[in-house]
């Protein structure tokens, strides 16, 4: 019986781990539930606030901010959404192929990258890669302030008054349901302007103090808002992932412990068999 | 005549609904907005909002630490910094935010800033007063 000894040692092993698998689905599925909630609930102020950026566009300003106008490409600026945690799935690579595949193509062009990180994941593969990394940001755990946000968000957009970087994209994966998410690159700066042409009368807001305070403090926030709104939703995915992932690895432990209960049983039948003939031969010889 | 107001803040929506005139803590000093007001963009100091709302009823209070105001003929958005509710805001976090802000302010030897201690000196303190409106129209 030596055999139905390890096999029985190497099915408990699997339950334990099927334990756990299953454990992480469940802690996974309810905080899914509040990272949609959280998603859903920071909406409303990306809509406003897009309104608003739209309004602007719609009039004669001033003022034109920098954030508003074209210029020529020399190094572009990229801001990356992962996890904190693996266990998910293919989730961070296939964010990370999107976003490298979107490097190469700046820098077969000659132009040069610097990226900003958020979440631990994304920080320990891009440190490996050797590149420019300016910021960075993790363990913002699972109900992020826009606060810890603010900081990472600044650097990138110091760069882009400063003219060290000419374009700014986001990266972060896309809640489309639970079972799929989508890796998108998005470009942030210079914010695409809506078409002038069908204005009906001159317009312009009046600003206090003046139109480039206001409007520094209106595009800062507006690209706060959509980074924010960008690792809500990277969030809600990283749990859903993860819920699938570790669903199928609770249903391949149960395959797998299913197939030993069968070679088990067939060892331990083998085993008494033998036993049975042994004796009935024993006993035939007396 | 009535107005659409909005108030949402980066992690919620806030309040959505009419207005006959609404009241806003504007940087360069108070704003009464009535509807069909000219379009305006400004920053918000930290302080309260009040709502009359439309046919009517009890004035409505929300505590902003800040953000942007912008008002359109017949829409006003607020976008707020951290707009929670009045009722909501912790009095004693407050006193103790205060409390910290003034030490910081007292100890200049740390190398806390100043100017971001002062900030966070006069959110306290417009918390503070929200809070203190809030009680007197509810006794009253």
């Amino acid at each position: 019986m030596a055999g139905a000894k390890e096999i029985r040692t190497k099915i408990k092993s699997i339950q334990n781990t099927q334990k756990i698998t299953k454990a992480m689905e469940m802690v996974a599925a309810s905080k899914m539930r509040k990272a949609q909630d959280r998603m859903r609930a920071s909406r409303p102020y990306s809509e406003k606030i897009h309104n608003v950026i739209g309004h602007l566009a719609q009039s004669h300003p001033e003022y034109h901010h920098p954030y508003m106008q074209d210029r020529e490409v020399k190094r572009v600026g990229f801001i990356l959404i992962s996890s904190d945690r693996g266990l998910c799935g293919g989730l961070n690579v296939n964010m990370f192929r999107a976003a490298i595949n979107s490097m190469k193509k700046w820098s077969d062009k000659g132009v040069d990258v610097d990226v900003c990180t958020i979440g631990q994941k994304a920080s320990v593969f891009f440190k490996r890669l050797k590149v420019n990394m300016v910021a960075q940001a993790s363990h913002l755990g699972d109900n992020p302030a826009i606060t810890d946000l603010i900081g990472t968000v600044k650097v990138m957009l110091d760069a882009f008054d400063e003219g060290k970087i000419d374009r700014l994209f986001i990266v972060h994966n896309e809640f489309v349901n639970t079972m799929t998410q989508k890796a998108d690159v998005i470009q942030l700066l210079p914010l695409e302007s809506a078409n002038d042409d069908e204005l009906k009368h001159h317009w312009d807001y009046i600003y206090e103090p003046d139109a480039k305070e206001v409007l520094d403090a209106l595009m800062m926030r507006y690209v706060e808002s959509l980074v924010y709104q960008g690792v809500v939703e990277n969030i809600a995915c990283e749990m859903a992932a993860r819920m699938i992932a570790m669903k199928s690895a609770s249903d391949n432990a149960g395959t797998l412990i299913d197939e030993l209960q069968l070679v088990y049983n067939k060892a331990r039948q083998a085993a008494i068999t033998q036993e049975i003939s042994e004796i009935v031969s024993g006993a035939a010889a007396v | 005549m009535t107005v659409h107001v909005d108030i949402v803040s980066a992690e919620e929506s806030i309040f959505s609904g009419s207005a006959e005139m609404v009241f806003a803590p504007g940087e360069m000093g108070e704003l009464g907005i009535a509807p069909r007001h000219t379009p305006l963009l400004t920053r918000l100091r930290a302080g309260e909002v009040r709502i009359q709302p439309a046919g009517g009823g009890e004035e409505q209070f929300y505590y902003v630490s800040g953000g942007m105001l912008e008002i359109q003929p017949h829409v006003i958005t607020v976008l707020a910094d951290t707009a929670l509710r009045a009722k909501d805001i912790d009095e004693a976090a407050a006193l103790q935010a205060k409390e910290k802000a003034e030490k910081a302010l007292q100890d200049q030897e740390s190398d806390i800033d100043y100017a971001e201690a002062q900030a966070e000196l006069a959110r306290a303190v417009a918390q503070l007063q929200t809070l203190e409106r809030l009680r007197k129209t509810r006794s009253s």
